[in-house]
């Protein structure tokens, strides 16, 4: 009260519910502020702008969903689905060299992916299981070192060890494969699938039922046994433990299958994209998923369906009409790409701030009480006394 | 009774050692299907270690296990894990949570035993696709719940309960599972609210009913006398005494408890009391947020060149005073140091002030453990007070004089006599006790004006507590440094502090000569606890 250099004083107030659901809500709310403003300055016309959401809500929504497992186990925002990309893009090169097209080179593609996922995903749990706490950047540390050995797979093995026929696909020198390998027979196969046209727009149906499917896998799979061990594991491993929850087996088991479905997303990814940048497409997709995650406003240790779709749709917004924007506003188109970059690093950052300074409000919030209660217990004592 | 009945549970000549450090000697004990005994002792006393053995913890085994045997319904038991038993019928509830936080009562009540429904999936991919049954979970919690006789609602989330809530949430977990038998509650009512407490006293007479055993360990001797058939009381690693809480009172407890040294009575000589001593810290209206160890309004004085020993019980707060004042925890309230007003939540300005503080983490907070004694002992001096340290270019350059630093080192090392291969060994590498004394030393560095001392002898063997405690002692008589003592033991405060305060509930509850008896600083101790 007297002491004027004590931090906690009454100045600070209890924050109030609105403006908890504002702090909440701010990095979504962020993107809708910037979203409005550049739509109008990029000057697209609503049917193209509809239609790219559309795609792009076909092409990621899979991708971004196989995160939400992890986070669910308390492992955070996730660098290993970049491993099940890897994975699926290895599939898709030995499909496309065996000439087999369309969905069932697809789903072949699937299949070979798979395995190669969970023994990534295994390796992968296996190590996050030595750096608990530290998921993020130990993921994303090893995503550079198994695109080396996918390097080594590709550029050296395919073609002197790994029979490639193709020389389409095959670099002059008799073995690696090329920077590019197109899709061209399999190129928006499971969108056009089942496609209808409402005024203008192309909906990719087929691709939809397949994201959906997943989602309702994804709802039925926190009913599990298995789900509910996850969500016990990610709040807090100590007490999981004392429960007699294999801690160690159920975080392994949950970066599994978002390799697993990584895999399978990026299988959709490319064949809407129509060609493997071999060097390349899995680079940045981990990052640019959990982005859109976050900008959905999912957060470190929490993050659902509804974040997935109204991320994919700001982040593609902001992605489509920044460069146009920035081109109309400077002369200059490369600055929309290098915002869409910069943004992508900005969200992560934030969110990571986000999370530590929640936590650290958490922690100043339980002093607050402390000195309410003993305030409240002198003036009770204080009455007592008058009386 | 016939002859071959065997008791639910007995213990015949349990032994337990720590390294050769006897912390468990000969405890027999034999308790009957629905009998509730209140088992009590000081901290330290061996209480937690008995339980841990009888709920087959994994630092027992891994500690080299224990001796004597525990028979089950007469069957002989070992358990090598806290899994083996529960299944074989004993449940526990610790003094921390062990709750998910996100998670509603009932799923904590049913964690990792929930009723399932299997389904094509599962078949497949194995049971633990199986889906929850919800109905069937929320049936068989509230049955726990109703067992328990307190209403708790079950789908209110665990963060967002009372503390009091929480506590029934682990109580209605260990009710639920159908083959308990022994359920011991290591302090169960700390954390409630009287209201709470009793309500707890009133499902314990509940549960003795329907036949399930009761071990209930807890301060508050009003609360044993009124629930328990049975009490035991454990002093240093001994059932010292074991009686039917019918035939006791608070009073004798209390003299069995703190009672060991009634013979020796540690005669004191040197005890200085100056009423007219000036007031050199004031603390007033002092709340610190230590996880565990919650201070809550302590005003407190401290005379110039006293020794002033803080006592009491584990979790009351007297840890909580000196890291809140030395500003490690979040902490409220005025600190007034010779005049001057301390800002709290700021460690350097309490160096500053010439206070120094001797944590109780030693290793965490106290040693830079990979570090040579010459820096442990000079850091904190160079850093805060810039000695130990050659100016040059006018003090734009400054050099560490090594000299120096060895010197007073060197001093220390022969004045606390710390057992060492030289001033350039690692701190790591240093027993307890030594460690101990090093963190004196760099204490002692500081030249302080007001030198707090958490826990200075614990976990160090006895030769080297007297030696830490008279280093203490001389360091305050003869520099006239003002000593702020923290320990749990209150045979160590009273041989060697002047005037003990006893926290309790986070409050001061009294203080007292050092010459005071044990039993008046026992009943201190025990008044307000929560």
């Amino acid at each position: 009260m007297k002491a004027g250099s004590n931090k906690y004083t009454t100045s600070e107030k209890k924050p109030t519910a609105i403006g908890m659901i504002l702090r909440q809500a701010s990095v979504p709310l962020m993107f809708i502020i910037i979203c409005a403003f550049c739509i109008p300055i990029a000057g697209l016309s609503p049917s193209y702008l509809a239609n790219e959401i559309v795609t792009r809500m076909g092409r990621n929504s899979f991708l971004i969903l196989s995160l939400l497992i992890p986070i669910m186990a308390g492992m955070g925002l996730n660098f290993g689905m970049t491993l099940g990309a890897m994975a699926g893009e290895i599939g898709l090169i030995l499909v496309s060299d065996w000439q087999i097209v369309g969905i069932p080179g697809m789903v072949l593609a699937a299949i070979i992916s798979i395995p190669i996922s969970i023994l990534l995903g295994i390796f992968c749990g296996k190590i996050l299981n030595k750096a608990k706490g530290r998921e993020m950047i130990t993921s994303y540390i090893m995503s550079f070192f198994i695109n080396g050995i996918y390097q080594l797979v590709v550029l050296y093995l395919m073609g002197s060890v790994i029979p490639i026929k193709h020389s389409s696909i095959k670099l002059p020198r008799g073995y690696g494969i090329r920077n590019t390998v197109s899709l061209l027979r399999m190129r928006q196969k499971l969108d056009n699938l089942i496609a209808i046209n409402v005024s203008g727009i192309k909906i990719p149906v087929m691709t939809f039922i397949i994201i959906g499917i997943l989602c309702l896998f994804i709802i039925w799979f926190r009913k599990t046994k298995l789900g509910q061990d996850m969500r016990a594991v990610g709040q807090d491993m100590e007490v999981a433990r004392d429960a007699g929850i294999d801690v160690e087996r159920t975080r392994i088991i949950s970066i599994v299958m978002s390799t697993v479905l990584a895999g399978i997303g990026m299988i959709i990814y490319l064949q809407n994209m129509g060609n493997i940048a071999t060097y390349s497409s899995h680079s940045q997709i981990g990052m640019f998923c959990i982005a859109a995650l976050l900008v959905g406003g999912a957060s470190v240790d929490r993050a659902s369906i509804g974040n997935v779709f109204l991320g994919v749709i700001l982040f593609h917004t902001m992605f489509i009409v920044a460069p146009r924007a920035g081109a109309y506003i400077t002369g200059d188109s490369m600055i929309g790409e290098y915002f869409r970059v910069f943004v992508s690093y900005a969200v992560i950052t934030v969110a990571l701030v986000m999370y530590e300074t929640n936590k650290r409000r958490a922690k100043s919030e339980s002093s607050r009480e402390l000195r309410a209660q003993q305030d409240a217990d002198e003036a009770r004592a204080a009455g007592k006394g008058n009386v | 009774m016939d002859n071959n009945h065997a008791p639910l549970l007995e213990m015949r000549n349990i032994k337990k050692d720590f390294f050769g450090n006897q912390v468990l000697e000969d405890i027999n004990l034999k308790l009957e299907a629905g009998e509730v005994l209140g088992l009590v002792g000081e901290n330290g006393a061996g209480k937690s270690t008995l339980m841990k053995i009888l709920f087959g913890a994994t630092d027992i085994s891994e500690t080299g296990g224990y001796g004597g045997e525990i028979y089950l319904n007469g069957e002989k038991v070992s358990f090598k894990t806290p899994f083996e038993a529960i299944e074989a019928g004993i449940g526990m509830v610790h003094q921390e949570f062990s709750l998910i936080p996100g998670f509603e009562a009932t799923e904590n009540i049913l964690l990792n035993r929930e009723p399932k429904r299997s389904n094509l999936i599962a078949e497949v991919f194995g049971e633990r696709l199986d889906t929850l049954d919800r109905k069937e979970m929320d049936e068989r919690a509230a049955k726990a719940i109703e067992k328990m006789g307190v209403s708790i609602d079950q789908h209110m989330l665990i963060n967002s309960m009372p503390v009091g809530h929480k506590q029934f949430t682990e109580i209605a977990r260990e009710l639920s599972k159908d083959q308990l038998r022994l359920l011991i509650l290591d302090e169960p009512t700390a954390v409630l609210t009287e209201r709470e407490a009793e309500a707890l006293l009133e499902s314990i007479r509940g549960m003795s009913a329907r036949g399930i055993t009761v071990i209930f360990i807890t301060h508050r001797l009003q609360e044993i006398l009124s629930v328990c058939d049975k009490v035991a009381v454990m002093r240093d690693g001994i059932l010292v005494q074991e009686v039917p809480a019918s035939e006791t009172n608070v009073d004798e407890i209390t003299r069995w408890m703190v009672g060991r040294s009634i013979e020796g009575g540690a005669s004191k000589t040197d005890v200085r009391i100056d009423e007219n001593a000036r007031t050199i810290l004031k603390i007033d209206k002092l709340w610190v947020d230590m996880p565990g160890e919650t201070v809550r309004n302590v005003s407190l004085e401290v005379k110039e060149g006293e020794i002033l020993g803080i006592g009491g019980l584990a979790g009351q707060g007297k840890l909580g005073i000196p890291n809140g004042i030395m500003g490690l925890y979040a902490a409220g309230g005025s600190v007034v140091f010779d005049g001057k007003e301390i800002p709290l939540n700021n460690p350097r300005k309490c160096l500053d002030s010439s206070f120094a503080f001797v944590s109780e983490d030693r290793r965490g907070v106290g040693l830079l453990l990979d570090e040579s004694l010459e820096w442990n002992v000079a850091f904190p001096a160079m850093q805060v007070q810039n000695r130990f340290l050659k100016n040059y270019l006018g003090g734009l350059v400054k050099w560490r004089d090594e000299k120096a630093i060895r010197e007073v080192t060197e001093k220390y090392i022969d004045e606390l006599k710390i057992k060492c291969t030289s001033s350039k060994q690692n701190a790591r590498e240093l027993s307890g006790g030594n460690q101990q004394k090093v963190c004196l030393a760099k204490a002692f560095a500081l030249e302080p004006k007001v030198l707090f001392v958490s826990e200075p002898t614990r976990g160090i063997d006895v030769g080297a507590k007297a030696l830490v405690l008279d280093a203490l002692k001389k360091f305050n008589r003869e520099s006239g440094v003002t000593v702020v003592m923290i320990s749990s033991e209150l045979e160590e405060l009273r041989s060697t502090a002047d005037r003990i305060a006893i926290v309790s509930g986070g409050k001061i509850s009294g203080i007292l000569p050092a010459t005071s008896s044990v039993e008046d600083l026992g009943m201190l101790m025990l008044r307000g606890v929560i």
